[in-house]
């Protein structure tokens, strides 16, 4: 066990909180230096969370005491290879997003700029804490941050349905995480120690505490309310569809993933396999709830109109791919929940990129506008075709590759219905995204002329991000054996099947 | 035996892909992307054609590229099938880039740079398929085939091609996804591998019900070699234009179904466990109706093309007969089928595309009296139809013939009559669609100035044709290669 | 009987914040109103606060406030008796959600004034119906 005075651990988080309020004084001194600032304080999150991976898998998990403060007293970041994986893909993504989203606050918000960067840190800030905290609280405290800038951003959106949208969103979310800080405070009462580690070790001996049970349902609710695990999806669809552009384009990829990272980590981590396993007899019934998921994604999304309600029921099932795999109860599941988280985020991420790219030319996401798109907005549509074939679960995208050690997993574990769910969402989306490559190939007849003029294709940054974010995806497909064997192995505890 | 490590199958697969860009680049300059598309073509052949002389020693090249996890990689390994079928689709490519100006030309198509871009990478695909080492390799570029050879199928936009478009994709990803993808991810669980082996890796490694399942399964996951009733998406996908009917749907698509099958025979079950599940029997009477069935549809459809395709369905049975015979004999002549058929079947498909250049009939109906307008055409076409329907001095006799000599090896006297009933009936919807053209009356409209097609379109089919021909002569290098590839 | 009710009134604090969440999820759920159900959500953060609190209280404990006069050196931790305080801890942690509730309820107020603007009511069923129209 090292303790290290990796700096970089503490300037992940606080360079973006700190710049968030300098974000939101310049909005009053001289708004240009709002987005370079922004630019700026996410530049060296992700430099940190680089150095942070590099320093985990040179040297083994990273522990930093806030304040020199010992654990359990004080509050420790723990950072072993999951989260390590975890902040550099939230860093990455908020950070492209930021080289896109220009174009798109200059023209939905353009007054409101320092308010949205200064939200956006904000949000970046949750994120990054939630994942590289030890502490139980902390990560409570940390996730509020990342829900109420969240909150705050969905509301600035779509002026008819995002305040309202947003407002059922801080309903729901508010009982999600109140449930985690109950389970966190049965948890306290029953140990007596909030760090995550400690829990652990105390857990061990109190497994058939009634407490801790409930506890454990409690944190189990909190995170899959917040997570949008089916049925408690229902703030998901509306919220991220009428968020700003922007914001619906880091929050979708990012939220839910880091949300099935909590899950993971308070599984594997603080409950441990024999708890979850041997002693709380629920596995079964989480992976039918997860195939239930991914089944009713794929339904809905195929009865959606607009294109961003339909990449959002995509959302829902990927959740349930996830929640799925890590409840199999064997090493080929986990693996296939971490690599999705991987994988996944940089997914819809590029759906998204590419739904800006269509929101900011077309205006209406109805699927009808895209007709003929193919020939107007051929590069959008090149990389909506990768990140369509990637969900599909084609190879070499790295969608497949995940969909593989599920299925492995499923098959493994005698899932057999998730197994089935798996392959059916895998046809129902290539129905969801042949629909569209159809209409876009076709219907050239009859120029439909956009809200926003004649169409062309997006601005060149925005076309860049989605371009990289795409090959990125290949990458990632072709790299997945030595993804898994770098990150993702090492992290699964002995003694899973 | 020696396994020579060599980027060789890599490039092989990967020129035709490098040279999109160039293609795409070079648009409006169409003699120019035209060369490069040659230039992919001929460095493609030449580098399939140089390790030939290798495998047929017994050497075998092999290149991996990703390692996932233990049993699990995508790479390459040319043996003595996936030899047979690169060099005939390389070759052909070459010869229906060739044809594709021509007709393209010839009707002033429309994105011609995106035809010949996609063209390039089913190309690229199809090799891929060739020289795959492992299932998942081999499902890889299976799936790049069919996403590919989309666009081709619809290329002409229009209401029909939509349909038809949907027909094609939903037919062959729908099984690729439902089918396949199960199957071989059960396959790596029971095996812990995918890589294909001499023999198969499957033997005793589950029950025999689960193993037979999962056989029928992959035949009938690999919709691209078209066994009833899994066939529509192949008369739908006729909607094309005919250089894609003909290289696509007579020798790329449709053969990399049949070979997958193979491939699933020799490489993951091997022919002893086949056998032993009796599974062998039971495929073979699968194709044996769709060999009959195919051959009655043809003869009743009008339109050219849609009497191509359905021929095209019967004989990819041929195909998947003869390995099922499990004999020697039997399986040399269904693999050296796939060369056979190829060459006859493309010059039958380059005949009908350059009757519609020529002349826009598509029906067979309308044909009465052109072949003494378009003597060279119909003369290739009457080739072409000989070594379909199995005729000496033609190729398809030699493969028809160790098919007939398997089936006796196999004391399988039904489906010896149902080979020899199934040519009967090619020869009766081939032939007198010639005897018509040359003998015919022609129908008194139009018939001005109708003069034969442009010689770019010409010039493929007498070079098919001719190699139909010499095939029957020279086919000893195929043969070794295939038996050389099964180790017989 | 007498089993039942010792368990009632010998863990009450468990019962109050019990009734008090549901009292919260109600007024979120079933009223039309959104300010209505914005209280609704305060008194549900606020059982669970008043929850947290309570298990810090131990019987006949005093506030957590040592007192050493200054200049004097300071007490060791072997002579301050655990058991005269009650635990600290949880307060300190309902500080900080406390301070979430309230700033949750401020961002929740300020999106319920959009709505308002735009909408021109706050009753949950018209602003639905709306909706649905256009």
């Amino acid at each position: 066990m090292m303790t290290t005075d990796n700096v970089f651990a503490v300037l992940l988080v606080v360079t973006p909180l700190v710049c968030a309020f300098f974000v939101m004084g310049l909005h009053w001194v001289d708004r240009r230096w709002c987005y370079p600032l922004a630019v700026i304080a996410n530049g060296i999150s992700f430099i940190s969370a680089v150095e942070i991976l590099i320093s985990v898998v040179k040297h083994g998990t990273i522990h930093y005491r806030l304040g020199g403060w010992r654990p359990p007293i004080g509050i420790e970041y723990r950072i072993d290879l999951l989260n390590a994986v975890v902040l550099v893909i939230v860093s990455t993504v908020a950070l492209v997003n930021l080289f896109a989203s220009y174009n798109d606050i200059s023209r939905e918000l353009p007054e409101k700029k320092g308010t949205f960067y200064s939200l956006y840190l904000l949000f970046l800030t949750g994120l990054l804490g939630v994942v590289v905290t030890g502490d139980l609280f902390n990560l409570y405290v940390l996730l509020e941050i990342t829900s109420l800038s969240a909150y705050s951003q969905i509301a600035l959106g779509d002026v008819r349905r995002g305040p309202f949208a947003s407002l059922n969103y801080i309903f729901i979310g508010v009982i999600g995480a109140s449930f985690y800080l109950l389970g966190v405070g049965y948890i306290y009462i029953m140990t007596g120690s909030l760090n995550m580690a400690d829990v652990a070790h105390l857990l061990t001996r109190l497994h058939y505490s009634q407490a801790i049970f409930v506890a454990f349902i409690f944190c189990m609710v909190g995170v899959w309310i917040k997570m949008a695990l089916f049925p408690l999806h229902i703030w998901l669809p509306n919220a991220y569809t009428y968020a700003p552009t922007a914001s619906g384009r880091v929050i979708a990829p990012l939220m839910t993933k880091v949300m099935v990272y909590v899950m993971i980590r308070l599984m594997f981590t603080v409950f441990g396999i024999t708890y979850l396993f041997k002693v709380v007899h629920i596995s079964q019934f989480v992976v039918w709830l997860a195939s239930v998921a991914i089944i009713y994604g794929g339904l809905m999304a195929l009865s959606q109109n607009n294109l961003k309600k339909m990449l959002t029921y995509i959302i829902v099932s990927e959740i349930g791919y996830m929640v799925g795999g890590a409840w199999l109860g064997n090493k080929l599941g986990l693996t296939g929940a971490i690599l999705h988280i991987i994988n996944d985020a940089f997914m819809t991420f590029a759906l998204f990129l590419a739904a800006g790219n269509f929101a900011y030319r077309l205006g209406e996401l109805t699927l009808d506008n895209f007709n003929d798109i193919f020939s107007k907005m051929p590069w959008t549509m090149a990389g909506f075709v990768v990140a369509g074939l990637s969900i599909i679960g084609v190879p070499p995208t790295c969608g497949f590759f995940s969909k593989w050690y599920l299925l492995l997993g499923a098959f493994a574990a005698r899932q057999y219905f998730f197994f089935v769910a798996l392959i059916l969402s895998s046809l129902v989306n290539a129905i969801l995204f042949f629909r569209i490559f159809e209409k876009g190939l076709f219907g050239g007849g009859g120029h439909h002329v956009s809200v926003r003029g004649e169409i062309q294709e997006a601005p060149v940054n925005m076309i860049i991000c989605l371009g990289l974010i795409s090959v990125g995806l290949v990458v990632l497909g072709l790299y997945a054996g030595d993804i898994v064997n770098t990150f993702i192995i090492p992290f699964i505890p002995q003694g899973l099947g | 035996m020696e396994q020579i490590y060599s980027i060789r199958p890599l490039i092989a697969v990967l020129i035709s892909l490098v040279v999109v860009p160039i293609i795409i680049a070079s648009g409006n300059r169409p003699n120019w992307r035209e060369a490069w598309t040659f230039l992919a073509g001929i460095i493609k052949f030449g580098i399939v054609a140089s390790m030939v002389s290798g495998v047929l020693k017994g050497h075998i090249y092999y290149c991996r590229l990703v390692k996932i996890a233990p049993g699990l990689s995508i790479g390459f390994r040319v043996d003595g099938l996936g030899l047979t079928f690169a060099l005939v689709a390389s070759f052909l490519w070459i010869v229906t880039s060739l044809y594709s100006i021509g007709y393209m030309r010839g009707l002033d198509e429309h994105s011609q740079t995106r035809f010949f871009s996609f063209f390039a990478v089913a190309l690229s695909s199809t090799i891929g398929v060739a020289f795959a080492s492992n299932l998942l390799t081999m499902y890889l570029f299976y799936e790049l085939l069919s996403l590919s050879t989309y666009p081709l199928v619809t290329h002409h936009q229009d209401e029909e091609a939509k349909i038809s478009g949907r027909k094609y994709l939903t037919y062959i990803l729908s099984t690729s996804i439902g089918l396949v993808l199960p199957a071989m991810i059960v396959c790596y669980h029971i095996a812990g591998t995918l890589d294909f082996t001499h023999g198969g890796f499957l033997a005793g490694k589950a029950s025999p019900l689960l193993l037979s399942i999962l056989l029928l399964m992959f035949v009938f996951g690999f919709a691209k070699a078209a066994i009833m009733p899994l066939h529509s998406w192949l008369p739908a996908a006729m909607v094309a234009p005919t250089p894609v009917s003909a290289l696509l749907h007579a020798v790329a698509v449709v053969k990399v179904g049949v070979f997958s099958i193979i491939r699933i025979f020799t490489g993951v079950y091997g022919v002893s466990l086949i056998k032993a599940l009796h599974m062998g029997t039971v495929i073979a009477y699968i194709c044996a109706i769709t060999i009959v069935v195919g051959s009655l549809i043809a003869m009743s459809q009008d339109e050219l093309k849609r009497r191509l395709a359905f021929s095209t369905i019967s004989q990819l049975s041929y195909i998947v007969l003869g390995i099922s015979l499990l004999t020697p004999r039997g399986m040399i002549g269904g693999i050296i089928h796939i060369v056979m058929h190829a060459f006859g079947k493309i010059t039958l498909f380059f005949g009908a595309g350059a009757i519609f250049v020529a002349t826009g009939k598509k029906y067979i109906s309308e044909l009465d009296g052109l072949g003494k307008k378009m003597p060279l055409t119909f003369l290739a076409f009457f080739i072409g139809a000989l070594s379909v329907i199995g005729l000496p001095p033609t190729g398809g006799f030699y493969s028809k013939w160790y098919l007939v000599l398997g089936c006796v090896d196999a004391h399988q006297i039904g489906l010896l009559i149902v080979l020899l009933l199934s040519s009967f009936l090619n020869a009766v919807y081939f032939l007198p669609i010639v005897f018509r053209a040359f003998f015919g009356s022609p129908s008194d409209h139009e018939e001005i100035g109708v003069r034969e097609a442009p010689k770019c379109c010409v010039i493929p089919m007498i070079v098919t044709s001719v190699i139909s021909i010499l095939l029957f002569f020279y086919q000893g290098v195929f043969y070794r290669l295939i038996s050389i590839g099964l180790k017989f | 009987m007498q089993h039942i009710f010792q368990e009632i009134m010998g863990k009450y604090n468990y019962w109050l914040y019990i009734v008090l969440m549901m009292i919260g999820l109600y007024g979120m759920i079933a009223k039309n109103n959104l300010i209505k159900k914005l209280v609704g959500m305060n008194i549900f953060q606020t059982a669970i606060i008043l929850f947290y609190i309570s298990i810090g209280y131990k019987k006949g404990g005093t506030l957590p406030i040592i007192e050493i006069p200054h200049g004097h050196h300071s007490i060791s931790p072997a002579a301050i008796d655990i058991d005269k305080y009650i635990n600290p801890l949880p307060h300190v942690l309902m500080l900080t959600a406390i301070v979430v509730s309230v700033a949750t309820f401020g961002v929740a107020v300020a999106v319920a004034l959009k709505i308002y603007k735009e909408y021109n009511t706050l009753e949950e069923d018209e602003i639905r119906m709306r909706l649905r129209e256009r």
